[in-house]
């Protein structure tokens, strides 16, 4: 009935513009708009902003915030969140530069730190494999499951290292945190290799749809045959497994393990899976639009910074650009809904 | 007057009757193993040391009671400790009832500010709060260059004792006038919760918000006043904080937030809303004061206490969600499948 001629010829007039915004999605246009703001926004401020210097501080910084988003991003999608990211980081961190002192410290060889690797990516998958059967089975909360994991993570670590740093490491460890391969800078690389992992294992596997069910309904998805205690351990042990890899390029980063390290990132992790367009509720929320909305926030803190802003001031504008996108998202809903009644 | 009928008083709570049953047997416990846990002095520096966290406790109670969660509140009280601590300083510095009057306007002020974005907007409160944290406390920091204040007027820093006495072994025991405003703090949450009709239209609106709306609960009211008594309550415990630590530091309430969650859950708050009492509340948080207490003179290494109170609120939860028989139950019916 509404086959008209000429809303026919505006559909199709406007039909690009659609196909732009289904092929991308409504959400990435959004983060795509704002990431060039940012960068003509400060281009303009400050000549400095577009060179190879504000390249690599964004590339070597986004990767520590950039995987810990990454761990926090699984359980999210599930409908639950994951606290513990920070500390769990920290202590896989502890468990290589343990094995790396205790086989010889700086004279330890590459053998101990793959081994080593692999026993602090064990811890990282263990915390999981506590939280996720306790949140799978008893249906405790996962705010409440994973702080108190927390608080406890947070204690062992502190208990171990009596609140020191930890340092005296291999050089080889040296160019996993700030080394460049053909002057890409390999922290970033090995972002961009979990975002990729992250985003196959989302969008590809049975593990990764089964996430999304779960966030949407997760009693649903129960009736319809899918294990969900089962997923929901896997969640949370990949989520800790990732935190490992983090832990890594922490300690590779900062030369040192430190309880503590990174501590302020945990609630930024929360927001830039939210600015990325997450459901807070579970369900929704694309890896690769949640990597771009990291990619504004830490433009947006290297951009102040050029400009002389301590890195607070940035804290709190990304804290203001959450609340600005989330009544962005709010206006549209109003507009969308009074078209509809309409 | 109608006769209370203790089983049923206890079936009806079990989170508190669980919190109890645990505290008394690490009370006996103590007390049988260290001579200094079951004294006046060591009572009285349990109160002064977790009033703070009791008065952040019921604050954030009501809000998960109302259905809601906040993370900003405790940088909230650092940016009361320094609104007040700058402005006393202009009048010429006040004294305790102009501080916390003061204290608690600021507070539900910021927390009326979180309120306008959840309702207005419809975002929902964690999102909101944890906007708000980072704004919080990265204007706080900003502004403050993390500069601590450390010249405070006399009536806030200098110790003011309500009961001072010497003990028979020469020990001093002293209560400090943040346990009295503690005390009112708790009592006036008990009574807003469990005496007016609000408080029983905060619970029925944490049940079930779109129920509540249809019965006629006015819920812009609910937000503001569930997220403004915590702000309330946030103020003042920044102000009854400083009263301790004799400074303001811009950072030094920061993470707090998420203790405090820990313990107001463990005492039986549901996430999600409309369960939760002052009662179980301060159990919760006695119960974790108390382990750090015994912890501290058992000797143990003080770098060990958050693992074990970490342990202890894990397994708190794991077996307060999963009641061990139906977890039986649950066994029994995979083997029998």
């Amino acid at each position: 009935m509404s086959d008209n001629p000429t809303t026919l010829d505006r559909r199709t007039q406007r039909s690009w513009f659609r196909r732009i915004t289904t092929r991308l999605g409504a959400e990435n246009i959004g983060l795509l708009l704002a990431l060039v703001a940012v960068i003509t926004f400060f281009g303009l401020m400050s000549p400095q902003f577009l060179s190879m210097d504000t390249f690599n501080s964004v590339a070597f910084q986004l990767p520590e915030l950039g995987l810990l988003t990454l761990a926090m991003l699984m359980p999210i999608i599930a409908g639950g969140i994951n606290l513990s990211v920070t500390f769990t980081a920290n202590l896989c961190g502890l468990t290589l530069a343990w094995f790396l002192h205790v086989n010889g410290g700086p004279e330890a060889g590459v053998l101990a730190f793959v081994v080593g690797s692999v026993l602090a990516v064990g811890v990282g998958t263990a915390t999981g494999l506590v939280m996720g059967p306790v949140i799978a089975y008893t249906g405790a909360h996962p705010i409440l499951v994973s702080l108190s994991m927390m608080i406890f993570v947070r204690g062992l670590g502190e208990f171990l290292t009596r609140g020191a740093d930890i340092s005296g490491f291999p050089d080889f460890i040296q160019p996993l945190g700030h080394g460049s391969i053909w002057g890409f800078p390999i922290p970033l690389l090995i972002l961009l290799l979990a975002v990729g992992a992250w985003h196959v294992l989302m969008g590809r596997t049975r593990l990764g749809f089964s996430n999304y069910m779960i966030g949407s309904n997760i009693e649903a998805t129960r009736y319809s045959g899918i294990p969900t205690r089962r997923v929901v351990t896997w969640i949370y042990a990949l989520s800790g497994a990732m935190c490992a890899i983090a832990g890594i390029i922490m300690m590779a980063r900062f030369n040192s393990v430190r309880v503590g390290h990174g501590e302020s990132y945990l609630l930024i992790t929360v927001l830039a899976c939210f600015l990325g367009g997450v459901n807070p509720f579970g369900g929704f929320g694309k890896v690769v639009s949640v990597f771009l909305a990291l990619i504004v926030l830490q433009l947006l803190s290297s951009g102040l910074n050029l400009l002389g802003a301590s890195q607070h001031l940035a804290t709190a504008i990304w804290g203001i650009m959450l609340v600005a996108v989330m009544i962005l998202r709010w206006a549209a809903g109003q507009l969308t809904f009074l078209r509809i009644k309409r | 007057m109608a006769k209370v009928r203790i089983p049923q008083l206890l079936r009806a709570n079990p989170t508190e009757t669980w919190l109890v049953i645990v505290l008394l047997l690490i009370t006996i416990g103590m007390s049988l193993s260290s001579a200094q846990f079951f004294t006046v002095a060591n009572l009285f520096n349990l109160l002064n040391t977790s009033s703070v966290n009791l008065i952040f406790a019921v604050g954030l109670l009501v809000v998960l009671i109302a259905g809601g969660i906040d993370i900003s509140f405790a940088v909230a009280a650092s940016v009361v400790q320094y609104v007040v601590a700058t402005l006393l300083a202009k009048v010429g510095g006040g004294d305790w009832v102009s501080g916390l009057v003061l204290g608690a306007l600021v507070g539900a002020a910021l927390g009326a500010f979180n309120a306008a974005l959840i309702y207005y907007f419809r975002i929902i409160s964690i999102v909101v709060t944890i906007a708000t944290f980072n704004i919080f406390f990265g204007l706080l920091m900003f502004f403050t260059k993390g500069v601590s204040i450390y010249n405070l007027p006399d009536w806030w820093i200098h110790r003011t004792m309500l009961i001072e006495f010497q003990q028979a072994n020469g020990a001093w025991a002293d209560l400090t006038l943040p346990v009295a405003i503690m005390t009112a703090c708790v009592v006036a949450t008990w009574v807003l919760i469990r005496h007016t009709s609000i408080g029983r239209q905060l619970y029925a609106f944490g049940d079930n918000p779109e129920g509540a709306r249809r019965l006629g609960i006015n819920i812009a009211a609910m937000h503001f006043v569930a997220f403004g008594w915590l702000g309330l309550m946030a103020g003042i415990a920044g102000v009854a904080q400083v009263h301790y630590t004799q400074q303001v530091v811009p950072n030094a309430l920061a993470g707090r937030e998420l203790d405090v969650l820990a313990a107001v859950v463990l005492g039986g708050a549901r996430l999600g809303g409309g369960r939760g009492t002052v009662l179980g509340c301060v159990l919760g948080v006695l119960l974790i004061s108390v382990t750090q207490n015994a912890l501290n003179l058992l000797g143990i290494s003080p770098y060990a206490f958050k693992m074990i109170v970490g342990a202890v609120i894990l397994a708190a939860i794991t077996l307060s969600n999963a009641p061990l028989g139906k977890m039986l139950a649950a066994i029994r019916a995979r083997r029998s499948t």
